[in-house]
């Protein structure tokens, strides 16, 4: 095809546009309406609504504009007579079956149908006979479906085969019988099954939970960023009341186009949750009070200072890198101020043998876009698709196109792309990676030179470094479990010697909405702001634990739930003499061990800024007023900050925190090198049963464990331990019994699930959910025992 | 678009039918270009069909799915679309009549009444001995015979109650 452009005219305007392309692309592109429901830029074109007909000049007939390529002198119009008859008729045809009952219908007022009937449509209805009726569905707590108000786009079937990758949705029965369904009774579970409640033109299908609450027109759109995964999904907050009703995806291109994942859809409903902790609390005598902020603030400076003393070094902070980059930043300036080096933000890491050598500021090192065009992938340790759905999506994009992309995994995961997966116990996944860099022949000194060098080459590992060694564009990613395993240093210096010796780039999947931004921030206890390396450095998170303090400041995070292991966490907790906690809920997990409880803002209640995987900085305001007396945490800091004396901390808005951090750490930017080619020894081993700790997806943080909608989901399963059916034998346990899992002295009752998708030799129990917070770490030696 | 990158998951192939079966079905995928096995998907349904007995179950149409690489639902819809597949069961003999406009021109409408009344069932019902089901079916392409119906894989034509009666006591 030629890049020459042809000359159309629509309605008497000159438009240039290439040869090819679809009619209606080129009068969007020009702003000349032309109505439609099935067309959808996202989407393939099925021309099967025909709202889009228009004359075209010496056609006898009209056509549908979403299918029409354009040539040269078309003259085209949209308005004519005929296309207007033309428009009318199908406007008409449509509404037959539709029940046109607009006033109880949540999509009233934002709905495409009532839209374009106003614009093209009769004023009457020439229908008087019966409508058709299809019965109720329930397809899970998320979507609300109408079915009888459906108008048979398709939108939401080709959704499901094209950008979600698993079709559940289609249209069975055919002519007046034809409807949308499953067929059989069953969920919609894709983690990215909201975003058919966009793309439906009608009632049909609609957002389950903020059914009824609210009209359309009563709500007011905000911009805001998506609080859970590193993507930073670009949103829209809808408000109503000081609360929030709904979210829906804001377009992005380079983000998130236009989609958004049901973790950051529906996760709103946590904000809501009875836990929310809306008054300071502390703790006297053993019995928690509820007290006024000058108190608690008072009790937490004093608890404090007299715990940690003189010396620095017994406080210890650690926080979610969910929180701010503000947050964050002024948490690490209190800690600091404090003479103390112990913040750190890796709450789901244990092994930190490559602090000072590793990565500056761990990133995607690429554009979030630019995945999909790339050729080859290695993921290790990853469950991308659950884990960042939208970066999921994109490897799909580019899978689909030719990329070859493996998995080096310690489970088979679901994917919706064509992959190659090796699976195996944690400590084999590094004999894994040994053996490609052994391929690759990559160059690897001390420790892992033996390593490698005792590594067999199998088919499958030349076949992997070949892949990379050939694309042009071809990324290491290490993902959310690499970051857990215990011989994550390892892991990072096998891939970035793969990377270097294959000519690809290294690249972390960050795990939290602004993990990068905890390490611009300096919420790490060996590099301060800008990632700069600091002369004295602090204690790990580990160390944090594993060597108890006296003072704790936790900032976000849930002792059960947001560590690599509860059971070290709470134990050191439980020892020391002052535990300050900033968090917006009151939750068991933090009642049971913290002296002081400061109500926090949650998700949309305060300003500040996230820094997404590929490092690009977002900001957005606070929207609603925090609940009760909860206070944003930034303004938290500031003030404790200025009661423990510490200079620095008379910021004025969260802007001027910004403004502060940005003098640091504006130009820093992600960077992935990795200044060593060795590591330490293995600490993962094959002997005994070997934990798989995994957060799931609806797990992941404090404000989605609270989203009721999404808890009900089949994604959100009660704990359990699993094994192949293989391992299930040799440990003489079977289906369904319930076992006792013993991990460093923590006992734990769970039922057992036979699982294909857990090699032999190890055992899944995933974290973060009720029935483990008293385990031990996501990854080790496990015994079971019959209960 | 199922992806079998999951070997745990899925099942073997030849777990799914029986070799005959197989011979059956893999015979029509080789008459399409490998990625495009699931153009089979119609010809499966009908070999599944007839060795069922004349009707569809939602397991034999998942084990389709399965076989073919394709989603469930996505054989449902074809399943659902096309009237020669049965989801329910039929009588021995399936009698499909045409009530469409040249048949119903030519009086369809006595016919449909008289087999209703003589097997005292209605459309998409079976026989109490499970001999007949009825079934109504648009323009079978015999027009030029209105009114007409289908049994099995044989067409009659200008219809009369008579003549409907002697075809019935003729059948098995
Ligand atoms: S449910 Fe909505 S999106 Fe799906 S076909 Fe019907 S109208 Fe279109
Ligand atoms: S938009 Fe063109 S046919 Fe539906
Ligand atoms: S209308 Fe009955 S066969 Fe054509």
């Amino acid at each position: 095809m030629t890049d020459e452009l042809v000359t159309i005219e629509v309605d008497g305007r000159e438009l240039k546009a290439k040869p090819g392309t679809m009619l209606i692309d080129v009068t969007d592109a020009a702003g000349i309406n032309i109505p439609r429901f099935c067309y959808h830029k996202k989407l393939s074109v099925s021309a099967n609504c025909r709202m889009c007909l228009v004359e075209v000049e010496k056609v006898p007939k009209p056509l549908p504009a979403c299918c029409t390529p354009v040539n040269e002198g078309m003259k085209v119009s949209t308005r004519s007579p005929m296309a207007l008859g033309a428009q009318k008729g199908t406007m008409e045809f449509l509404l037959i079956n539709h029940p046109l009952d607009c006033p109880i219908c949540d999509q009233g007022g934002e709905c495409e149908l009532q839209d374009v009937a106003v614009g093209y449509g009769s004023d009457v209805s020439r229908y008087s006979e019966a409508k058709r009726v299809v019965p109720q569905r329930d397809i899970g707590p998320l979507i609300a479906t109408d079915f009888t108000r459906c108008i048979h786009c398709t939108r939401c079937v080709r959704f499901g085969a094209e950008i979600a990758g698993v079709r559940e949705l289609g249209a069975t029965g055919r002519g007046e019988h034809m409807t949308i369904g499953t067929f059989v009774e069953k969920s919609v579970d894709s983690e990215m099954s909201g975003n058919v409640i966009d793309l439906c033109p009608v009632g049909s299908l609609t957002a389950k939970p903020s059914r009824y609450k609210a009209r359309a027109w009563e709500l007011t759109q905000h911009d805001s960023v998506a609080p859970h995964d590193s993507v930073g999904s670009n949103i829209h907050v809808h408000t109503r009341n000081n609360r929030v009703v709904r979210v829906h995806p804001k377009e992005n291109e380079s983000i998130n186009e236009i989609w958004l994942s049901d973790r950051d859809r529906f996760s709103y409903e946590g904000l809501n949750s009875e836990d929310r902790l809306t008054q300071p609390m502390v703790r006297k005598n053993g019995e928690w009070q509820e007290v006024e902020w000058q108190e608690a603030l008072e009790f937490a400076v004093k608890g404090l200072q007299s715990a940690a003393g003189s010396d620095g070094d017994q406080l210890a902070t650690l926080v979610s890198a969910n929180s701010t980059l503000e947050e964050l930043y002024l948490a690490q300036k209190l800690t600091r101020g404090m003479d103390s080096g112990n913040i750190d933000h890796r709450l789901r890491q244990s092994d930190f043998r490559l602090d000072g050598n590793d990565s500056p500021v761990p990133g995607l090192g690429i554009t979030i876009q630019g995945i999909e065009s790339l050729d080859a992938a290695l993921l290790v340790g990853s469950n991308v698709r659950k884990e960042q759905p939208i970066i999921a999506h994109r490897l799909r994009k580019a899978a689909k196109s030719g990329a070859k992309v493996s998995f080096i995994n310690p489970l088979w995961i679901d994917l919706h792309f064509e992959a190659d997966q090796f699976v195996s116990t944690p400590a084999v996944m590094v004999d894994n990676l040994a053996s490609i860099a052994k391929a690759a022949s990559a160059k690897l000194t001390g420790n892992l030179a033996k390593l490698v060098k005792a590594a067999e080459v199998s088919e499958t590992a030349k076949s992997v470094a070949e892949q990379l060694k050939s694309a042009n564009n071809g990324v290491i990613m290490l993902g959310n479990q690499a970051a857990a395993h215990p011989d994550y240093s390892l892991l990072v210096v096998l891939a970035s010697a793969i990377a270097e010796a294959t000519n690809t780039s290294l690249s972390y999947i960050p795990a939290l909405s602004n993990s990068v931004g905890a390490a611009l921030a300096g919420a790490l206890p060996h590099r301060g702001p800008a990632a700069s390396l600091v002369e004295k450095c602090g204690a790990n998170a580990q160390m944090m634990q594993s060597k108890p303090r006296k003072a704790y400041l936790l900032m976000g995070a849930e002792p059960g739930f947001d560590f690599w292991d509860p059971s070290l966490i709470n134990s050191a907790l439980d020892q020391a003499e002052c535990v300050v906690a900033l968090t917006a809920y009151h939750s068991e997990s933090l009642a049971s061990c913290a002296d002081v409880m400061l109500p926090i803002a949650g998700f949309a209640e305060t300003s500040g800024t996230l820094v997404n995987a590929e490092g690009t900085w977002q900001s957005f305001n606070g929207l609603v007023k925090p609940q009760g007396d909860a206070r944003p945490a930034w303004k938290v800091l500031r003030v404790l900050g200025n009661l423990l004396d510490i200079d620095g901390f008379d910021q004025n808005s969260s802007d001027d925190v910004l403004e502060e951090l940005k003098s640091h750490a504006a130009e820093t930017a992600i960077d992935n090198s990795v200044s060593t080619k060795t590591a330490g020894e293995l600490n993962s081993s094959t002997e005994g049963l070997y934990r798989i700790g995994d957060v799931p997806m609806y797990a992941s943080d404090a404000l989605v464990r609270r989203a009721s909608s999404l808890q009900r989901t089949n994604s959100a399963e009660p704990a359990a331990v699993r094994l192949s059916a293989n391992q299930a034998k040799s440990s003489d346990v079977e289906e369904e019994e319930t076992l006792v899992v013993v991990q460093d002295g923590n006992r734990a009752q769970l039922p057992l699930i036979i699982d294909p998708r857990v090699p032999d030799g190890a055992v899944w129990i995933s974290s973060a959910l009720p029935g483990t917070e008293k385990l031990g770490g996501q990854f080790g030696v496990v015994t079971l025992e019959k209960a | 678009m199922k992806i079998l990158n999951n070997p745990l998951q899925a099942r073997n192939k030849e777990e799914i039918f029986s070799e005959e079966i197989r011979q059956d079905i893999d015979c029509w995928i080789a008459k399409y270009p490998p990625e495009w096995k699931q153009s089979a998907v119609m010809a499966a349904l009908r070999i599944m069909q007839d060795d069922n007995g004349g009707w569809l179950t939602t397991e034999l149409m998942d084990d389709v799915a399965e076989y073919l690489d394709m989603s469930p639902i996505h054989v449902y819809e074809v399943a659902t679309f096309y009237s020669m597949y049965e989801l329910k069961p039929v009588g021995k003999h399936k009698i499909c009549i045409c009530t469409n406009i040249a048949c119903m021109i030519n009086d369809s409408d006595s016919i449909v009444k008289h087999l209703k009344k003589k097997l005292e069932i209605g459309f998409g019902e079976v026989t109490e001995d499970g001999r007949f089901s009825l079934k109504e079916v648009e323009c079978l392409g015999a027009c030029g015979g209105a009114p007409m119906f289908q049994i099995g894989r044989k067409y009659y034509e200008n219809l009369t109650p008579q003549v409907v009666d002697s075809i019935l006591d003729g059948l098995e």
